[in-house]
């Protein structure tokens, strides 16, 4: 679904991202961790081209998203973000937040559009909330809704970037149940997470990145207990 | 001291009808000032240098010159130079908005940069493109945030508009001066016009205020 080949990127001087090469099976969850500052951000925007890779490949489905011929808007619509913080559009409602993009990019009539986004709405447990604006809601609702808006576009993958991070401990569990159900559709998944039980609970393989490098690709039962390289231990002997 | 308003009576009705053609000036000159300088804000955070310095050329001229120049200059050069003959009022409105643009436009361009560019990365990773994006994201964020910014500019404009009296467009100041005239009585229909303004000023100021408070209250 998502292959990676030789990816640079460099914000001028600084190399943020060095030489990363891996694959995300279709269907496949892949946790992203590691410190701040290693570049997990940078990743994740490199898939759906909020960042411009310097040098290398991304291919999803198939396609080069990195060829110059490629239609970028094309490959926004396909892949889904879910923010840190949230971005929710504050002068639409809910509703208005989930139908936009489906409505204006994908040309949906807006009884389509806002059939998808009120079957969204429920399954993320917030139907009643259709007509509110974001202000006057909780961080954990927010941040089902933003899941639910990109999902309203359809993607083939989603990328999200510390998604319960910004959130009051008490709203974190909400947001990891919906992406636990998300998780059971199929959909491709990637996620940057410090929520190390999350990722050891759902993810297939787990990415470690340090100082812009790849360090480790493995599955979470073998990173968690047996990392192979001391960055990677001293790491989880922090946050564990 | 000898006032004498009774003699102003009859060419009130005159003087009032200035109000329309003010109030239609200003609003005119706003509107494409505005559409105007939300282009050259756009053009001023683009990424493509010739157009950022044009913008910056642009806005320079007009802030580095009197209006009151540039209106004789439109009014009486257009005609010498493209053949066309300019009607006082068209020459107005157009030099009005080529200004407002100007000065607006750097208000609008904070307003846009602002806007938490996260509401742009929302967009993008939506797949939504660059005009839908600023016109139902980005600009009415924007605009919401400036707005009071904006009324004074509006306010400005108004008051400004006294000026297109001397390329001879019929406002209220130039009825003021034709009543005057007329009458040779100076100091009743100048006071007039005057109150005239400060009424509508301070009407402006008035709604500028209760629209800023409903609009804090909903959010
Ligand atoms: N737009 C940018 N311009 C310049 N440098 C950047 C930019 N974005 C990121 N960086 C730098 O790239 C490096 C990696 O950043 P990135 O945000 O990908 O890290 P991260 O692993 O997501 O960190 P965190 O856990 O703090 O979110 C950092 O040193 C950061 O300062
Ligand atoms: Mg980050």
């Amino acid at each position: 679904m998502i292959r990676i080949e030789h990816l640079v990127k460099s914000f001028g001087p600084l190399e943020v991202l060095k030489d990363i090469s891996t694959e995300v099976g279709s269907g496949e969850v892949v946790a992203i961790i590691g410190p701040s500052g290693s570049g997990k951000s940078t990743l994740l925007r490199c898939i759906n081209l909020l960042e411009i890779p310097t040098a290398g490949h991304i291919f999803v489905d198939g396609v080069d998203i990195t060829s110059s011929k490629c239609d970028i808007l094309k490959v926004r619509q396909n892949v889904g973000m879910v923010f840190q913080h949230f971005n929710l559009f504050p002068h639409k409602t809910v509703m208005g937040n989930l139908t936009y993009a489906p409505m204006k990019v994908r040309g949906l009539s807006k009884a389509d559009a806002s059939e998808i986004a009120l079957d969204l709405l429920t399954k993320v447990g917030l139907s009643e909330k259709a007509d509110q604006y974001p202000s006057r809601l909780s961080g954990g609702q927010k941040q089902r809704v933003a899941i639910a808006r990109a999902l309203a576009m359809q993607p083939d993958v989603m990328l999200f970037d510390e998604p319960t991070s910004a959130l009051d401990p008490e709203m974190v569990k909400e947001v990891l149940d919906v992406m636990k159900g998300l998780v059971k559709t199929g959909i491709t998944m990637a996620i940057v997470t410090h929520e190390m039980g999350f990722a050891r609970e759902v993810a297939d393989r787990v990415l470690f990145l340090d100082g812009g490098y790849l360090v480790e690709d493995a599955p979470p039962d073998v990173f968690f207990s047996a990392p192979k390289s001391d960055r990677a231990q001293q790491f989880l002997e922090k946050v564990l | 001291m000898n006032l004498d308003f009774g003699q102003i009576i009859p060419s009130l009705p005159f003087i009032l009808n200035g109000i329309v053609v003010t109030l239609k000036f200003t609003l005119l000159s706003a509107l494409f000032g505005f559409t105007l300088g939300t282009l050259l804000s756009l053009l001023k955070i683009s990424s493509i240098k010739p157009l950022r310095w044009f913008a910056e050329f642009y806005t320079s001229i007009f802030r580095g010159t009197p209006l009151i120049l540039q209106l004789a200059l439109v009014y009486f050069a257009t005609p010498q130079l493209i053949g066309y003959k300019i009607s006082p009022i068209e020459a107005g409105v157009l030099t009005f908005a080529l200004n407002s643009a100007a000065y607006s436009s750097e208000t609008i361009r904070a307003g846009i940069m602002a806007v938490d560019k996260g509401q742009r990365e929302a967009s993008m990773s939506l797949g939504v493109p660059y005009r839908p994006m600023m016109l139902d994201i980005i600009l009415p964020q924007a605009f919401k945030n400036i707005l009071p910014a904006l009324v004074n500019e509006s306010i400005a404009l108004l008051k400004d508009s006294a000026l297109v009296s001397t390329i001879g467009v019929l406002d209220l100041m130039r009825r003021a001066q034709v009543v005057a005239g007329q009458t040779f009585l100076y100091f009743e229909p100048l006071i007039i016009v005057g109150v005239i303004y400060y009424v509508m000023v301070m009407g402006l100021t008035q709604a500028a205020q209760v629209l800023e408070r409903r609009m804090r209250r909903s959010d």
